[in-house]
């Protein structure tokens, strides 16, 4: 689990310098750095195992596993153009590992309008292969569900109405109904828009993940209805899906 | 890893071709790659073998003889295989394991199979020993064990008729010390591959399972029913472990504080490693101080025996109920399931055998 073999390849040409001039732009050490918060006070695994948070719906809860799959960054240049990084990276917060994900000088310097990624895998990368690093994590669907990967495990504690602990798992996945006859699907991954960044060499793009938002909007999680078991219950992914939309922001280009 | 091995090979084979003409330094070691499943090379990463110690023909041979050797216990009367028997999997059937006083430990004895796919390599129930060659080092000299020390067992073997030349033949020196002998018998150890139950069998197509058999690996698999994926392996991880630490709700305090004692933090206090579910037909009594005796125990347990604490798992659901509450039919068939990771190839494979 400690190192996952991250292959980027380029699979889009990219400014192709082709017509026009030669110029050659010097590829770029880019790195994205993966920090956490919780409503703008950080946290990282130092912050797990106690009660120490309070969601929208007012439920104190601790967080004692955090885990997540981005894929798909691309970096759209002023004309539009796509520069799409193939690969993915599993960020581990509980374990502190893939936290910073390095570019492997994919990409060049230079104004970019918007880079985005994908929260999760879109179905092509979910269901066609078959990616060593994720299962020897745990990291797989059952086969009942779809099969595929999970986009993210959450995992903690909360205070119930008895002012109990009791567990929660948030494990968000690709929405599947599987009570009838053949299951139906929905898509839950989602694009995250970071916006704008302009990239100098040794550029760290870092992002923010605010935890809280998955608990907020616009759906008020009630962790006393939807605490676990919530795989195979297709509105809760849904749900997840909609309050994800805002969880990701950029938070600084260093 | 497979690669790892190959230029290993290739390194060999270029340190051989380039002293061909010294003579007498020229020996090495034969290597012999790790026979690594299809099914592990199809879905999990490659098998951690460190580059200071690759396997070779010689090595493993005399790692194996070392473990089944009781010459390396204080009075010579307990080897690695005592406790680690070919046919409990390399475990044991008692609860607790007599050292060679008679004295007990206080865990159940582990089995040793696919060890060199524990990625993290965190050894023991708790995790407190890194990497299966430092393992190796301990029991030797436990007190509750072989309480022996390795001044004498270096003695003893350097003394012995056959053992100098062995070592000689694995690693090029006659002169034997404690890290070579621990060398070797990791060297084996990694040899101790197990994937060829029925289950490996259906995941390759080659049979079928029985309706039970399958109802119970949805038991397994259904976060709703069993939800016994998360922490031990699939189909997708077919080691039947994710080879971490949890609490799975086996007690309210803790007399045995597991990870705990091991990180100094409260938050890991009883938690072990999680086992892997192959050959359970062979490795009663179960769970890190062999409480249950029987499979309908553990699943008992899981189903409604859960002792809630401020360490168990969030996975452990409705602890207030005493967990997911499993129809006696998903019992039956869950174990119907577990029993298909019955390997008898492993248990009966001449080359983990004494001969
Ligand atoms: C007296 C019984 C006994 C003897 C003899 C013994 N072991 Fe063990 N072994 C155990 C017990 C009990 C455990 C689990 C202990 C714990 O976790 O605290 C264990 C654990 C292990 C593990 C860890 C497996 C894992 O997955 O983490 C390995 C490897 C191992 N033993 C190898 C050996 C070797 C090699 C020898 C001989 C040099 C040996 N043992 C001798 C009882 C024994
Ligand atoms: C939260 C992770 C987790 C889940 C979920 C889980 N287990 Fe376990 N399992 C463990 C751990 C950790 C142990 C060892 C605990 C100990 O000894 O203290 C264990 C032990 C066992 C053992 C004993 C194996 C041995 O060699 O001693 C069996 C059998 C078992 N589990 C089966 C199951 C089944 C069946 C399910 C689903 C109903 C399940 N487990 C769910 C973590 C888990």
């Amino acid at each position: 689990m400690k190192r996952f073999v991250l292959i980027i390849l380029i699979t889009i040409a990219f400014l192709s310098c082709d017509d026009t001039g030669n110029e050659i732009i010097p590829s770029t050490n880019i790195v994205f750095n993966f920090t956490h918060s919780w409503d703008g006070t950080e946290v990282t695994n130092a912050d797990f195992n106690t009660i120490k948070f309070t969601n929208e719906k007012g439920d104190n809860l601790s967080i004692t596993k955090l885990r997540y799959l981005i894929s798909r960054i691309t970096f759209i240049g002023a004309a539009g153009e796509e520069l799409k990084l193939s690969g993915y990276n599993l960020v581990d917060v509980t374990n502190n590992s893939g936290l910073t994900y390095d570019l492997q000088n994919a990409v060049p310097s230079g104004s970019y309008k918007n880079v985005k990624f994908t929260f999760g895998f879109n179905n092509s990368d979910n269901y066609n292969n078959n990616y060593q690093d994720l299962n020897s994590a745990s990291w797989n669907v059952p086969e009942m569900l779809g099969g595929g990967y999970h986009y993210m495990q959450l995992e903690g504690k909360f205070e119930n109405n008895t002012n109990a602990e009791q567990g929660y798992a948030y494990h968000a996945i690709r929405a599947v109904d599987n009570s009838g006859s053949s299951p139906v699907f929905q898509d839950t991954f989602f694009e995250v828009n970071l916006g704008a960044v302009d990239l100098t060499n040794n550029s760290t793009i870092t992002i923010e993940m605010n935890i809280a938002e998955w608990f907020k909007n616009p759906y008020t999680w009630d962790l006393s209805q939807l605490n676990s078991a919530l795989m195979p219950n297709f509105d809760a992914q849904v749900l997840m899906f909609e309050n994800g939309q805002n969880v990701f922001s950029l938070k600084s280009i260093d | 890893m497979k690669k790892k091995v190959l230029n290993i090979i290739v390194i060999v084979s270029f340190i051989c071709a380039s002293c061909t003409d010294e003579s007498v330094e020229s020996y090495a070691p034969t290597p012999s790659a790790l026979d690594t499943p299809k099914l592990f090379d199809d879905n999990i990463i490659a098998p951690v073998i460190p580059n200071d110690n690759a396997q070779t023909l010689e090595g493993i041979a005399l790692g194996k003889k070392l473990f089944f050797d009781p010459m390396l216990s204080g009075n010579n009367t307990q080897a690695c295989a005592d406790c680690h028997a070919p046919q409990n999997a390399f475990s044991d059937a008692a609860r607790f394991s007599d050292g060679i006083d008679g004295s007990l430990g206080k865990r159940n004895s582990m089995p040793l199979f696919n060890l060199a796919w524990n990625y993290d390599e965190k050894f023991f129930w708790d995790g407190n020993t890194f990497s299966l060659e430092h393992q190796a080092f301990v029991p030797v000299t436990d007190p509750l064990e072989m309480k022996s020390s390795w001044s004498d067992v270096t003695q003893k073997l350097q003394n012995h008729q056959e053992y100098p030349s062995l070592f000689e033949q694995a690693f090029g020196t006659s002169e034997i010390d404690s890290t070579l002998v621990t060398k070797a018998i990791a060297q084996f150890e990694r040899t101790l591959i197990s994937a060829n139950s029925k289950f490996d069998k259906f995941l390759l197509g080659e049979t079928e399972l029985t309706p039970e058999e399958t109802n119970g690996f949805n038991v397994f698999m259904d976060e709703a029913r069993g939800d016994c994926f998360h922490c031990h392996g699939s189909d997708k991880n077919p080691l039947w472990t994710d080879n971490a630490f949890h609490n799975n709700g086996l007690d309210e305090t803790f007399t045995d504080l597991g990870l705990g004692a091991v990180t100094g933090d409260p938050a890991d206090n009883g938690k072990f490693r999680t086992p892997s579910l192959r050959n359970l037909a062979f490795t009663a009594p179960y769970m890190h101080d062999g409480r249950f005796s029987t499979l309908e125990d553990v699943i008992n347990h899981y189903s409604e025996g859960l002792k809630s604490s401020p360490t168990i798992d969030p996975l452990m659901k409705k602890v207030a109920q005493g967990g997911v509450g499993l129809t006696e039919k998903d019992k039956a068939d869950l174990k119907a399931f577990l029993l298909t990771l019955t390997d008898y190839d492993f248990i009966n494979n001449p080359d983990f055998n004494q001969n």
